[in-house]
């Protein structure tokens, strides 16, 4: 019984267990795109507009383009994988295959699909930023390994995402939500919450906006973390900002699971 | 496991979804080791009540007991002794068809060593030890029907629900699994199925109940359902069809004298036939046509469950 209680109960690992028996199909072709993305957009972005910036004006405090980019671009990449991860995935198991189906005829319940969907989350946003720090290493494009600091900041943007996407998803009947979702949500906050540059460039209605994003509190965590310049209040205010988008989106995920699931 | 011996025990149990209800007060019993199904159409309220007794659906009023227990507060003691067939199958297509079985245990907390065996058990079982290493996706209906019903075996439940176990599969793949289901039965194992197919019920079934519009219409085993709502056989009378002239309805006045004779118990009209209760088909044949009725084509049969069906609910089972 207690352990059943438990939040990481045997069936929510199960539940992550199955998810990892896929995984172990096609981990290879999922790790190269996870990580040849953001690398690329660091070549492009990092090695050729970096030049022109680090020769213009420049960043605050001198920071090299290249060093301000690469962990921003960590937390943007987990924002998009740990959102992907909570959409199609979790519809299909919904609707279309309704494997989750499967797991409630067993002694497994509701709030155990939730949890071992989001301990797999929580596993391939983990590996894939862990990979994609190991390539920036490896090129030499971090001159600091404070960098891996970012690695913990990257695993909880991805989770701020994975929580409340999850509950979205459980809500929709077909996938034209995911598009909006895509479209609305997470690209204009790929562009402009800080990944590429200072949001303080923005008009200041759209600074306030970026403020209130949970990739902006990732991307500056992540950021002061690998470049050494964060400090206690900040890292905690980000820090808790990511953690109540992961719990509410958690809490909320449990009842539209329910709502879905158990008629 | 409990006093009165029922596995499964229903008591008025209702299903409502808003205001549409689905199951409309049914009493059930199941014994240990007998099979027992639900006939009914499309809609009739069988996945219904199976998601009820599985402990996925909570009744919206009536009594459940389920292995002598409460599906609303022991949810999990209860499906961790149920095997599930669901009316669509829900496999993981992603991974092979052995790692179904394999990961599926894992859910009832069984360890890895164990489940390779089971797994490689119950793939003999179903006759699918040659794909234990493939992809569900390829696998025709029939083989990821016998898949789901060894993945609802793994846990060695002591009872199996079956929602439609061959709808939708072709006649060869349907006899495959009759006689794979049979001898779960042979071993002892509980069978609880939902059919729309009177043959299946009459194959499987040791005792039945006729389910329609979220009732049940009647109860008893296939043979004393036919003895106590038909005749021992039925006379089916196809007439010509003629254009714009009414169906085989207008024969039945003609057919009175020999119902008064007592040759046929009772008619009832179908949009292409007729047909008559009769303990004796050729003799009712012969008092048809020395009545001066001569139809196109006559066929004397045995009565089955879809003329009980017919009689209780004036409907066929499958339209
Ligand atoms: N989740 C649901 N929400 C609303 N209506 C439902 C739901 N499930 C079943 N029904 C309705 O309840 C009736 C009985 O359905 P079901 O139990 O699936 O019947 P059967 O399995 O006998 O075909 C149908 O009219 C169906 O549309
Ligand atoms: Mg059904």
């Amino acid at each position: 019984m207690a352990a059943r209680d438990a939040i990481i109960s045997p069936g929510a690992l199960a539940v992550a267990e199955q998810r990892l028996t896929a995984y172990r199909h096609f981990w290879r072709s999922s790790l190269v795109s996870s990580v040849l993305e953001p690398a690329l957009f660091l070549a492009a972005m990092g090695l050729t507009l970096g030049v022109l910036v680090d020769r213009g004006t420049g960043l605050p405090d001198g920071v090299a383009y290249l060093s301000f980019l690469a962990p921003g671009l960590l937390a943007a990449a987990a924002m998009q994988l740990g959102s992907f991860e909570s959409t199609y995935p979790v519809l299909g198991a919904i609707k279309w295959q309704k494997t989750y189906e499967a797991v409630l005829a067993t002694p497994a319940g509701v709030r155990d699909l939730l949890v071992g969907h989001l301990l797999y989350v929580a596993f391939r946003v983990g590996t894939s930023a862990a990979l994609f720090l190991g390539v920036l290493v490896l090129f030499g494009a971090a001159d600091s390994l404070l960098v891996l600091l970012a690695l913990p900041a990257a695993l909880l943007t991805g989770m701020a995402f994975a929580a409340p996407v999850t509950a979205f998803s459980a809500t929709l009947e077909n996938d034209p939500g995911f598009a909006a979702l895509q479209r609305f949500g997470i690209l204009p906050m790929f562009l402009f919450s800080g990944t590429f540059f200072p949001v303080a460039q923005l008009p200041a209605f759209f600074e306030a906006v970026a403020y209130a994003t949970p990739l902006w509190h990732g991307v500056s965590l992540a950021r002061g973390l690998a470049l050494g310049t964060i400090e206690a209040g900040p890292a905690l205010l980000h820090v808790g900002y990511l953690l109540l988008w992961s719990v509410v989106g958690a809490a909320l995920a449990v009842r539209t699971f329910t709502r879905r699931l158990v008629t | 496991m409990q006093q009165d011996g029922a596995l499964i025990r229903a008591r008025g149990l209702v299903k409502r979804f808003g205001g549409f209800t689905a199951v409309d007060g049914i009493d059930v019993d199941v014994a240990p080791g007998e099979a027992f199904g639900f006939l009914g159409p499309n809609g009739a309220g069988k996945s219904s009540t199976m998601r009820m007794i599985g402990a996925v659906s909570p009744p919206t009023s009536g009594e459940l007991r389920v292995l002598g227990l409460d599906p609303s507060a022991d949810g999990p003691a209860i499906r961790a002794r149920l095997g599930v067939v669901p009316q669509t199958d829900n496999l993981d297509v992603e991974i092979t068809v052995e790692e179904n079985l394999l990961v599926y245990g894992r859910y009832f907390g069984l360890p890895r060593p164990l489940l390779r065996e089971r797994a490689r058990e119950l793939l003999e079982f179903v006759q699918l030890s040659d794909r234990a290493g493939d992809r569900v996706e390829p696998l025709s209906g029939g083989m990821k029907r016998r898949l789901t019903i060894a993945r609802a075996l793994v846990n060695e439940p002591d009872v199996v629900l079956l929602d439609e176990p061959t709808t939708g599969l072709d006649p060869q793949a349907r006899h495959v699994l009759w006689e794979r289901l049979y001898r779960l039965k042979q071993r002892g194992v509980t069978l609880v199925l939902t059919t729309h197919y009177m043959d299946e019920a009459e194959q499987l079934c040791d005792r039945l109940v006729v389910m329609d519009k979220g009732r049940i219409a009647a109860e008893g085993s296939p043979a004393e359902l036919i003895r106590r709502y038909a005749t021992r056989e039925v006379l089916e009378l196809r007439f010509p069809v003629l254009e714009g002239q009414p169906g085989p309805e207008r024969y039945v006045p003609d057919l009175d004298p020999v119902v008064r004779q007592g040759a046929v118990e009772r008619v009832e009209v179908l949009p292409d036939r007729l047909l008559l209760y009769t303990p004796d088909g050729d003799a009712a044949l012969s008092a048809v046509t020395g009545s001066g009725l001569h139809p196109l084509s006559s066929l004397v049969r045995r009565s089955s469950l879809e003329d009980v069906f017919l009689r209780l609910t004036g409907r066929t089972l499958v339209d």
